[in-house]
């Protein structure tokens, strides 16, 4: 039964059954409240909290609230901000107009992903590492390729997480079963490895004093913290795991935003296909964060302990579980490889850079310790003592910018808040000078403000 | 446009998962012959000598992914689509195995995704993320235009990337440790799902079934709906209507004593509802038209079948805030968890198709496109019925659910293939219940699908 307001070429007309209306107001009278006899997903009630931005989406809407003229800045959740080069668009555009001829229409697609777009990853990004198209799974982006990965692996498996770390993979971990309870003390879930990563251990975990876990999740460049692992660093990594016998998920997402010459791939690193997965993204890389699209490569040296080929349990699960990425955001995608719309995108990313070179030159100039915002859109700022909620909310209340606590991202980013580089020139100059005025003129009621929470 | 395979049927064991890598067939159409180029294919069978001296991790692989039988179902029938066509290059072969739609998107639809990709352009029209759960005036148009009369609100709407997606999605929140049961035959993917997130056992030959899971035959002789006194409780109870692949659609009648068995055991129903618009009779389109269904079903539903959005990608779950775990925890609140953590929204673009297809003029649009789909069921029932054969669905349903009685399914489907060059879906795929059985979809450009029928009634002439 469809309301339709001008067509008649519905077979049946709409119609309240009298006896479904006093059935209904039955209902409504009892009000029983049934409850199934369904238990909770107890790995679900693990969970402490909500998904952390969302979390930070509701302060921001009650922020605005609170004080609807408020100009509000959000550098908090990495949200690109601006327009997809032309170039990509138009093909996007072309390919759904394309939809409604005879010639260009198009079904389902392979789950694992268009063709020429697979091939085009892995030419663009692992030409020289040898990756094949054949190793290479399109999707609707990496939170859901974590998601999915999770699935793959399974509640019998133990990993290990960077500490501060995007909190996909610990929220995933416990959803799937493989973590255990919350510890309030620690701020961290039983059965997880946290790997801190800080600016005394240069970002990269002490892997001498790092147990074995099955799967370690590796981010570089990082999210938040911002840092790019050297070559050095990935080389004990990949060592490390090969040692244990462990799988890297290795999350590129950023790579493109390397400045320097730190590894853009983990598969730069000999060894790494029997040993790690790698997924990334085409949300930071071309502003597609709404589009949705993104890819895994699993290499087919990858071996579970029996020797069965991870890739096959993979591609198991992406045609079972998924149905491919939208052929639009392919054909998008596509576009975004060729040699014009890679240029375009170029510019993008070296626009949010410079938006990053500005919050960094801003922070350092307060004497703050600044870390990341070089090879990232991020930019880690230390407050030796602080919450980082509180510092959050002080930021959030005296300058109308929005910001993400470093606790967000768990315990190793207590002292922390992250600041994301996108957003348009003008804005982030404006949040630069608002911040300013803030920490140099209450500088010394900052320093008290944090001791005393 | 290159075919690969190499894999005939008796390579597939219950390790082995061989794929098609690389495939962009495209599968609608034209009945030309498909040249095939380099083949690409990995395969897996039996650990190969070089291998077992190759490195190895020490991660075990997932036990309940090893229970999986074989390859899901549809890239099964692909790969022998594609073996076929490896085997005659000149054949002319006519799918009607995948339900995949062959119509192109109406003008209104894909005029409104082609303006929101220019827009991404723009600066006023740029967006990046959008809500996980679905942007607003979508969920505001699904609730209007599917279930205004039912008392769903817009926020027990979640917009997705697809039934099947979402299928797996549900499976995240409810977990290991539930129950579930399914029409037998069914929709692969629950099966399947429920499989991979560990609620079941071992696969028991003898039976087809897997352990744990509570099939609920459906035949002809019972109509097409369970006998829910012999059905014994579970926790979920996946029930599709109009049903894939029997294209059976469940009365009123049927679906009140369904809802009140959920109640009485305290059990959800999931509720898929994907093929709803195909519906010619005066059945229920949605769970929720059912009174007290909101305190115990969630209900899934895809543009896939309706907008040709097979590639496109977009659907809906709905999750009304009645619905309660055992302890009171609303189902909406976890699944918005899951949605919020495991997934990151549908497409913006093809959000936006979706809201045209929501205009009168989309839906206008979208019923021709079914109507002419539903046409091809017609003939293609006809061809059946005037072979003497017993035939269902076909009515409510773009699936043909054709009896061959004491026949092995998966050998009338080779048998069809061979001597017809038509690809169909064997029954067996479907579950146990399905043997004996032949589905034949209705997708298809016309002149294909009378093409299919001449040839079908040769055959069986």
């Amino acid at each position: 039964m469809y309301k339709l307001s001008a067509c008649c070429s519905m077979a049946c007309g709409i119609s309240l059954h009298p006896k479904m209306v006093l059935a209904s107001l039955r209902i409504r009278k009892q009000g029983n409240g049934h409850r199934t006899n369904v238990p909770r997903n107890v790995n679900l009630e693990k969970l402490q909290n909500n998904y952390l931005f969302p979390e930070i989406s509701k302060r921001e809407v009650q922020h605005m609230d609170k004080y609807p003229n408020a100009k509000v800045i959000s550098l908090g959740i990495g949200d690109t901000t601006e327009p997809i080069p032309e170039k990509i668009s138009l093909s996007m555009a072309n390919y759904a107009r394309a939809l409604s001829t005879a010639d260009g229409y198009r079904g389902y697609g392979a789950e694992q992903g268009n063709q020429a777009l697979r091939k085009a990853i892995a030419e663009t990004f692992y030409k020289d590492v040898v990756i094949k198209d054949t190793e290479v799974f399109v999707s609707d982006g990496s939170q859901c390729d974590i998601s999915r990965l999770q699935l793959l692996l399974g509640s019998k498996v133990t990993i290990a997480v960077q500490d501060p770390s995007f909190p996909a993979y610990i929220d995933s971990s416990v959803i799937i079963g493989q973590a255990g309870d919350f510890q309030d003390k620690t701020g961290k879930y039983q059965n997880i490895e946290y790997m801190p990563c800080g600016p005394q251990n240069n970002f990269f975990p002490d892997l001498a004093t790092t147990p074995r876990t099955d799967i370690i999740f590796f981010c570089s460049p990082n999210n938040p913290t911002g840092h790019a692992a050297t070559r050095k660093q990935l080389q004990q990594l990949v060592e490390f795991a090969r040692d244990n016998g462990s799988i890297i998920i290795f999350d590129s997402a950023y790579a493109a935003y390397i400045t320097d010459d730190s590894p853009k791939s983990i598969f730069e690193i000999p060894g790494a296909k029997e040993v790690a997965i790698e997924i990334s993204s085409f949300s930071k890389f071309a502003g597609f964060t709404g589009v949705r699209l993104g890819w895994t490569v699993v290499p087919e040296e990858l071996l579970f302990s029996s020797g069965f080929p991870v890739i096959n349990d993979f591609n198991r699960i992406v045609c079972t579980c998924f149905n491919g990425a939208s052929n639009i955001a392919q054909a998008g995608g596509l576009a975004c490889l060729s040699s014009e719309g890679f240029q375009a995108i170029r510019s993008v990313i070296d626009y949010y850079k410079e938006n990053a070179n500005i919050l960094v030159d801003t922070f350092a100039s307060l004497g703050l310790n600044v870390y990341g915002g070089v090879n990232a859109p991020y930019v880690w700022v230390h407050f030796p003592g602080s919450k980082s909620w509180s510092v959050f909310s002080e930021i959030l209340e005296k300058t109308h910018i929005i910001t993400v606590p470093g606790s967000g991202f768990g315990p190793g980013g207590a002292e922390y808040i992250r600041i994301s580089a996108f957003g348009q020139r003008d804005r982030i100059i404006e949040a630069s000078w608002r911040l300013e005025k803030l920490f140099s003129k209450e500088k010394t009621l900052f320093n008290s403000v944090w001791n005393i929470e | 446009m290159s075919l690969m395979n190499s894999l005939s049927t008796s390579m597939i064991s219950s390790s082995s998962s061989a794929f098609l890598a690389a495939t962009s067939f495209n599968s609608r159409t034209h009945i030309v012959s498909v040249p095939v180029k380099g083949i690409n294919v990995f395969k897996c069978v039996a650990t190969p000598q070089e291998q077992r001296t190759a490195y190895k991790t020490k991660v075990s692989r997932n036990e309940n992914i090893a229970k999986l039988q074989a390859g899901y179902l549809f890239p099964e029938v692909a790969r022998r689509r594609a073996a076929h066509l490896l085997k005659y290059p000149n054949a002319q072969v006519i799918s009607l195995g995948i339900g995949d739609t062959t119509e192109p998107i109406p003008d209104v639809i894909t005029s409104a995704m082609a303006k929101r990709s220019h827009a991404l352009s723009t600066l006023e029209g740029y967006s990046g993320y959008g809500a996980e759960q679905g942007e607003k005036a979508l969920r505001a148009a699904l609730n209007s235009v599917f279930y205004s009369d039912f008392g769903i609100e817009e926020d027990d709407l979640f917009v997705s990337d697809g039934a099947k997606c979402d299928i797996s999605r549900l499976q995240v929140v409810f977990g290991s440790n539930v129950t579930m049961a399914v029409q037998d035959p069914s929709y692969p993917a629950y099966v399947d799902s429920s499989v991979i997130m560990g609620q079941t056992g071992q696969f028991q030959k003898d039976v087809e079934k897997y352990a744990n899971i509570e099939y609920m035959r459906c035949t002809p002789e019972n109509g097409f709906f369970p006998d829910l006194s012999t059905v014994a409780r579970t926790d979920i109870i996946f029930f599709c209507s109009p049903n894939n692949p029997s294209g059976a659609a469940a009365t009123r009648e049927q679906l009140t004593r369904l809802v009140q068995f959920a109640r009485e055991n305290g059990s959800i129903i999931v509720y898929d509802s994907a093929y709803a618009m195909y519906m010619s009779e005066d059945n229920p389109r949605s769970i929720f038209e059912i009174p007290g269904a909101k305190e115990v079903a969630i209900e899934t539903a895809s543009f896939s079948k309706y907008a040709g959005f097979t590639g496109v990608r977009l659907g809906w779950t709905v999750v009304p805030k009645q619905l309660l775990f055992s302890d009171g925890f609303p189902v909406a609140k976890d699944f918005n968890r899951i949605v919020c953590t495991c997934f990151n929204g549908a497409s913006n673009i093809a959000q936006a198709g979706g809201l045209a297809c929501l205009s009168p003029e989309g839906l206008e649009a979208m019923q021709e496109v079914i109507g002419f789909y539903k046409e091809n069921t017609k003939i293609i029932v006809e061809t059946f019925n005037s072979l003497g054969f017993k035939v269902y669905g076909g009515k409510n349903a773009p699936y043909v659910w054709v009896h061959f009685p004491g026949r092995n399914s998966w050998d009338v489907f080779s048998e069809i293939l061979e001597k017809t060059h038509i690809v169909t879906t064997p029954g067996t795929g479907f579950g146990p219940g399905g043997e004996g059985f032949i589905r034949v979809s209705a997708f298809g450009h016309r002149e294909n699908v009378l093409e299919a029928c001449r040839r079908f009634k040769q055959l069986y002439n």
